[in-house]
This record gives structure tokens, sequence and C-alpha cells, in this order.
């Protein structure tokens, strides 16, 4: 059996609550090995959206492949391939974690080392413990080692680092990149953008239910601002700041200047529009509900 | 690996976790033993007193474990996403609910067995006079209870409320089938007629005919036919209103 390119297909999907149309016409393709984010603001439709594609919700509207099946169905072959951390999902609270875990890679054809995952998600200290007594950045933390233990090909993430310390919040991405080493697709969704432009290798900024922008995090920069912010301060001491196209030569001639007078130049910043100011100026109140045609790309 | 593995497995899963939980192990195997030996107390000077009380005790602890039991678990599991989370994995759902169901089927059995064992060691009631019918009313009652009991959770709106709602039906039903089971006493009032619409009371009539006085299946055809219209309510209900995931608000 080849296997489809597209770990997941998406045309024209199209989702309503009654009269509240919550999708409206979403598209996208994630590769096989790639890492994509759905990013934006609460009610945008992402939860929605990976709900349709996990099987959990029936579509209105359009087409939907996962692994080369459609998920409303929810074939089995499907479930056996496919690892799921939902937003907020409750336990089996008088279980250890590592029972739990066993148990979970029981249901499953190809599951990988109990131990092993219990190490990759950083729950060694609590693998005897019984679910109830855990925190709840490691109550989360088990909700990745229960969508990893059955070695899915593609996991979903709705939310997965919401809630976590810094610590934990390495370890997770760390887990993630590692997902990505072995060839697994991965969906997610984050409100953390930064996170999103270090780890994802593209994403989608989904509001009021459509896409207004999608591709690398880097290309999403370069379409609606890419010029640079220098910003500096003299030897007086006044601030100054300039957008300019390309900062090589405003630099040049700030750090020459100031190598000749044996100064420096202080508080020398060059700044590129990150993904979170391509996110605010998309999804902010006075933003134009439209897709962004010279970033979107699907 | 089969559904039939995959099912048993959750089923161990299921029975590990019953008797984890202080609370769910206390009112499903615990409760009904209390309640064997307080009536069984109240009522040691008559032998035909205990003759009463000691089937309508084994109703009560089916109700108590398949009614109760399923009303509340499966609005914990529905609230908590449990449910939810279960659906994900390649785990069959029917494979799912029915190592849910077969758990509770399996306490009920239990305590049908420990009631009949104290029944005859200690209370002298002396073994079933009707094994056969023993067995169909258990089986009939515990699979028409345990469809009332997936049903009602349906109606449980969250976690808070589930204890209240499980006893709003639990306790009434139990004390008005208590007043009418096994005489003519409020025959013709309408809390006899009420009571005698639920299957309670027709289950206890049932284990009394099998446990005490031999009175064969036909003679209690009547009641048998109760249990089994509310089975059919019951299994409509259950199947229809069924939610995996939390309600909303």
């Amino acid at each position: 059996m080849s296997e489809p390119p597209e770990a997941i297909v998406v045309r024209d999907l199209r989702k309503a609550y009654g009269t509240h149309e919550a999708v409206r016409g979403i598209d996208f393709s994630v590769a096989r090995g790639e890492v994509f984010g759905l990013l934006g603001p609460n009610g945008a439709g992402k939860t929605t959206t990976v709900e349709v594609l996990e099987g959990y919700r029936a579509r209105d509207g359009g087409e939907v492949a996962v692994l080369g099946l459609d998920p409303e169905s929810r074939p089995r072959a499907l479930r056996e391939q496919v690892g799921i951390v939902l937003q907020s999902s409750g336990m089996y609270r008088f279980l250890s974690v590592r029972e739990a875990l066993a148990h979970w890679a029981s249901l499953y054809p190809h599951p990988r080392g109990v131990e092993e995952v219990i190490a990759l998600c950083g729950l060694e200290d609590k693998a005897g413990a019984r679910i109830r007594t855990l925190s709840g950045g490691q109550a989360r933390r088990l909700d990745l080692a229960l969508a990893l233990v059955g070695d899915p090909e593609l996991i979903f993430l709705d939310e997965p680092t919401t809630g976590f310390d810094p610590a934990a919040r390495r370890q997770a991405w760390d887990a993630i990149r590692g997902l990505r080493a072995l060839g697994k697709t991965v969906l997610l969704t984050t409100h953390y953008l930064d996170e999103a432009q270090q780890h994802c290798d593209r994403v989608a900024i989904v509001k009021n239910g459509r896409i207004l922008a999608i591709g690398a995090p880097a290309e999403l920069g370069v379409g609606a601002a890419t010029r640079a912010q220098v910003s500096w301060r003299d030897a007086d001491g006044r601030a100054h700041q300039r957008e300019v196209d390309d900062p090589t030569a405003l630099v040049h001639e700030l750090t020459s200047a100031a190598l000749a007078r044996g100064g420096t130049v202080a508080e020398l910043t060059v700044r590129r529009p990150s993904l979170e100011d391509v996110y605010l100026q998309l999804t902010g109140d006075d933003a134009a509900d439209q897709p962004v045609q010279a970033v979107a790309r699907v | 690996m089969s559904d039939v593995a995959l099912t048993w497995r959750q089923y161990r899963l299921e029975r590990r976790l019953f008797w984890r939980n202080p609370s769910a192990a206390f009112f499903g195997f615990v409760f009904p033993l209390l309640l064997l030996g307080l009536l069984g107390a109240i009522f040691a000077s008559s032998q035909s007193d205990l003759n009463r009380v000691i089937p309508f005790v084994a109703a009560t602890s089916i109700m108590a474990t398949t009614f109760s039991a399923l009303a509340m678990s499966l609005t914990v599991l529905r609230e908590q996403g449990v449910l939810k989370r279960m659906r994900g994995t390649p785990l069959p759902s029917a494979g799912y609910l029915a190592a849910l169901g077969a758990s509770a089927v399996t306490n009920a059995l239990l305590q049908v067995a420990v009631v009949v064992v104290a029944g005859k060691l200690v209370f002298g009631v002396g073994w079933p006079a009707d094994w056969l019918e023993l067995v169909v009313f258990t089986l009939a009652g515990v699979a028409c209870l345990a469809a009332l009991g997936v049903a009602w959770s349906h109606v449980i709106p969250n976690v808070d409320a589930a204890p209240a709602f499980s006893n709003a039906v639990f306790l009434p039903v139990v004390a008005i089938s208590g007043i009418v089971y096994g005489g003519d006493a409020g025959s013709g009032s309408a809390l006899g007629d009420i009571a005698r619409a639920f299957p309670l009371v027709h289950l206890a009539d049932g284990l009394h005919g099998a446990m005490v006085t031999g009175t064969s299946l036909s003679d209690n055809a009547g009641d048998l036919a109760v249990i089994l219209v509310w089975l059919v309510v019951g299994v409509v209900l259950a199947v229809r209103g069924f939610s995996w995931g939390a309600k909303l608000g």
C-alpha cells in the first residue's frame, strides 16, 4: 500500500453550530514529517478544525483526508495511527502513571516502550504515583505521553504546553522535535507565538473560521511588513528609531562612526517583524477579516 | 488484536479501578452488605420476615450496583473527558461500553451471590428453590437497571449533581417498593400503583419466588414482563441520548 504524500488534506472545510459558523471554508494541507501550527484567538475555529480531523465532530461541508482516510467514520486503522492530546480531558485518577501508559500501550498494535515514553515526557519521578496526585503540568505531560505511547504517525496537540513552567515547556518541545526527527507529523494549536515561530515548520493564522495567512513563520513576516526596525541611542543619549528595507548600510554607518570616535553604539538593535507582529496585525480588532493575499500560500 | 481481546483488557482495567476507588468500592459493595446485616438483624426474630427481606435486599443490591453506579460513573467519565479520550483510542466504542457495563454486572452478580450464600448460612433462608428462575430474574434485572442507569446519566447535568440525581431515584423507589413488596399493602392506592410501575418491586417478587417459595417462572411472568418492558425503554433511551463529550454549560 503506497502512503499518500500528505498527512492531512483539508479542502473548503465548513462547520456550523446552529447559526454560528465556526469554520467557514478552510483549506490547508500538512506534509508528512511536518510540524504544523494553527494559531488564532479564542473562538477562531482552531479546536473545531482539529476535532473534525480527529473524528470527534462531523463536518458540514468540504473534504478531509487524514493519512488518506476520512476521519468522520472513525476507522480503526486511523485510530491506531493517530495520537491525540485534547485541550482538556480526564483520566483514571486511581491508576499510576506507569499503569495507565501500560494499558494504553496494550491498545495499540506497535506501541513504544512505556519506560521510554515516561522518560521522553519527563515523568520518571512520577511513574509510580497515582494520577490524582499529579500537578496540572504533570497531568498535561501525561496527556502527551498517552498520545505518544501508541507510536502514532500523526499527533494532534491542542494547546499542548498551556500551564507549563519554562522547563516543562522546553522538555515538551524537545519531545515534539524528537517526533519530527522520527518522521512523524504534528498538528498543533497554540497561543504561544514565540514557540510557534521557533518550532513549527509552517503555521496558519485562523480567525473567524477562515485562514488569514499560511506559510513558514519567517515567510509570514516578510509579506506584510518587510522593513527592518533599527533603533539605537546616539552619543548624546537620544533614542533613535528608523525603518529601512535593508539595515546593512545604516548599521555600517552607525558602527563605523562609533568606532572612529572610539565609542560604541548604545542599545543598537535590529528587529524584523516577528510572527507575533504579523499575528497581531492580522487578528487585531481593526484588522480586515480577509486573507492577506500577499502572504497566503496554501 | 481482536475487539474481544481489547474489550477484555478494558474490563480488567475497570475491575482494578473499582477496587482502587474507596467510595466506589464502598457504595458498590459494602453498602448492600450493610443493608443485609441491618435488615437481617431487625427481622431476625421471624423467619417468614427474613424470607421476605432477603430477596428484597438482593434486588436493591442489583439496583445499587447497576442503576446508581452507572448513572454516577458515566456522568463523571463523560464530564471529566475520559469518555472522549477513550474514543480516540483503537478500543472500539462498543467494546469500551461493554467493559464498563460488564464491570457493573460483575458487581451485581457478586452481590446476589453473597446475599444468597448469607441467606442460607446466616439467615436460614435455605438454598434457592428455583435456580433457573433466579438466573433469569437476576439477568433481566441487571440488564434492565443497567440500561436505565446509563439512560439516567444523560439527564444528570454535571458531576456535582450526580449523587443527588442518582439518589433522587434510588431512595424513593426503594422506599415505596419496600412498602408494597410482598403483600397487598398499598394496593389500589396511588403510591402502590406508582411503586408497581417501577421494575424494582417486580424484581424483588421474582427473586422471592426463586429464592424462597419456588413458584415457577410462569407464576411470575407478569413481573418478568414489566422488567422486560423497562429493559426495552432503558436500552432505547440509553442509546438515543448518549454523548461522548461533556455537556455544554
